[in-house]
């Protein structure tokens, strides 16, 4: 079949930043044939060039975690309807969960990894930490991409829309209004940062 | 997912759900997905030709909220996995009044709702694309996977039945279009035919004095499938008083979301009020023959046919005389 972007030949590129032979499957032990056809991809993640093999069967997901050891994203339902897995890809948010690896060529993907500047926390990160926004935490990353994004689009959300734009990311713990409530306050902060 | 085989046709999936979490325990890896052979042809053609080689065992991948949801449960295989992406004639929004809508098989559904023109073009349309899932989901999922996918509950189709919208088939025997209430055959199953790929939806461009709306009733607030949905689409006389033309179309109270054919039709020339309305819906309760499922009694989902279909003519028709 012809497509010129990709095919499942073995990579033939070095990689000039950062190459990883995915072993997961390997690892795994039973599923000796996923070793075979490894699909280079080119991608950006937090600013980084980064280039991986992987299987076409492999999530984005399973990708960053057990690939790339980016584990601030989670595994919550592996369906896409917690949001626990959330990252941007070409500036929109989606479940990673739901995104094929391989569709990662050429895109621009940001993790909650990469929301921390410098090793300061991000207003949304320090206004979920001060309005103990979460509990177990599995979910935190998820929301906190979530919202950076809402706030990076509408800088002045009501709780009506601030609802609506979680709508996809649940949380098992805290039942949402001190999520809520940290939300707001940090968009107040940012608010007071640009002016 | 949000978008999937919904409404009571749940079931399998519900009974498959229980299974993978049972054989996850007897060996790591279970819930990963078969591995397959990945595709992104940038040309139709060449779509097609990847089609015909692998069959009923390749699968196309647009959002991939569905599909690779379903990959991984097992409620389907694939011996490989076309990505539509990369085709630009499957990615192309193109609007203008006079001509109307063309809207690429691929194209997600936020790309919709943000079109400042869309939104009084298609509100229809534009409401749906809205509540699909959560952001994370409309970043990806497309209104041509969900036509695909072939849910009764699919929030986008009754929009598209009511919009009168066309399907555009592409095949190894050329190309083919048809009016969408045609294209779903029964839940999951659509009339693709094997080697054709869906292109694009056409949407005739908007009439004066005429306006649509969707809703839907789901148990939660959001991110849930239509325990039943309604989709109207009317246009009024000058004096925004009557009825020149409707098109009703219900979701998730039949095998495939159907076209209110009775009801539409004795709209044309009725008052614009609240017993209209009523009555409508009414009419269209005849043609809906729902299940009964976790979301809700046949009965329940026909009662809401009534209420549905009453509210969204009552929207559709305030915003036709807002314009």
């Amino acid at each position: 079949m012809s497509s010129p972007q990709h095919t499942n030949t073995p990579a033939q590129k070095h990689s000039s930043t950062r190459t990883l032979q995915h072993t997961t499957a390997l690892q795994r032990g039973n599923e000796e044939r996923f070793v075979t056809e490894k699909i280079h991809v080119s991608t950006t993640i937090n600013g980084e060039a980064v280039e991986f093999l992987c299987d076409a069967r492999q999530s984005l997901l399973e990708l960053l975690r057990d690939g790339l050891s980016l584990t601030g994203c989670k595994e919550g339902c592996n369906n896409g309807n917690c949001g626990a897995c959330t990252v941007m890809m070409n500036h929109l948010p989606v479940n990673s969960c739901c995104v094929l690896a391989v569709e990662a060529e050429d895109a621009e993907i940001e993790t909650v990894e990469g929301i921390a500047a410098q090793g300061q926390l991000h207003p949304v990160q320090q206004c979920f930490l001060q309005g103990a926004a979460l509990q177990c935490g599995i979910c935190t990353p998820g929301f906190i991409v979530t919202v950076k994004a809402l706030l990076e689009q509408n800088p002045h959300p009501t709780e009506q829309e601030i609802r609506f734009a979680l709508a996809g990311n649940l949380c098992r713990c805290t039942g949402y209004d001190k999520i809520i409530r940290s939300v707001q306050a940090a968009a107040e902060i940012l608010q007071e940062a640009k002016s | 997912m949000a978008t999937g085989n919904g409404s009571g046709w749940q079931v399998r999936h519900w009974t498959h759900r229980f299974f993978t979490i049972t054989t996850i325990t007897t060996g790591a890896g279970a819930f990963a997905l078969q591995n397959f052979q990945y595709a992104a042809p940038t040309t139709v053609d060449d779509a097609i030709q990847a089609l015909s080689e692998h069959g009923e065992q390749a699968k196309m991948l647009a959002g991939g909220t569905d599909i690779i949801v379903q990959l991984r449960e097992g409620m389907c295989e694939a011996d490989a996995v076309i990505d539509i992406k990369r085709i630009e004639e499957l990615m192309q929004l193109e609007y203008s009044s006079r001509v109307g809508l063309q809207l690429g098989a691929g194209v997600p559904c936020w790309k919709i709702y943000q079109h400042a023109e869309l939104s009084v073009a298609y509100p229809a349309l534009v409401d749906a694309t809205r509540i699909i899932g959560g952001w994370q989901i409309q970043s990806r999922a497309s209104v041509g996977g969900n036509l695909c996918n072939a849910s009764p509950a699919a929030d986008t189709i009754p929009t598209l039945i009511a919009h009168n919208a066309v399907c555009h088939i592409a095949g190894p025997q050329g190309r083919r279009s048809l009016p969408v209430e045609q294209f779903c055959a029964a839940p999951g199953r659509n009339i693709l035919q094997p080697g054709e790929i869906l292109v694009a939806l056409t949407f005739p461009p908007p009439l004066p004095k005429a306006s649509s709306a969707y809703e839907r009733f789901i148990p939660r607030n959001e991110m849930d499938i239509a325990a039943a949905g309604a989709a109207s689409w009317v246009q009024l006389d000058d004096t925004g008083e009557r009825i020149v033309k409707a098109r009703i179309a219900l979701g998730a109270v039949a095998p495939t979301p159907i076209f209110a054919q009775e009801a539409s039709s004795w709209l044309v020339g009725q008052p614009v009020n609240d017993e209209t309305f009523v009555e409508a819906g009414e009419i269209a309760k005849k043609v809906a023959s729902p299940i009964d499922d976790m979301r809700g009694t046949r009965e329940y989902r026909v009662h809401l046919v009534g209420v549905l279909t009453k509210r969204t003519l009552a929207k559709a028709t305030h915003r036709a005389q807002a314009e």
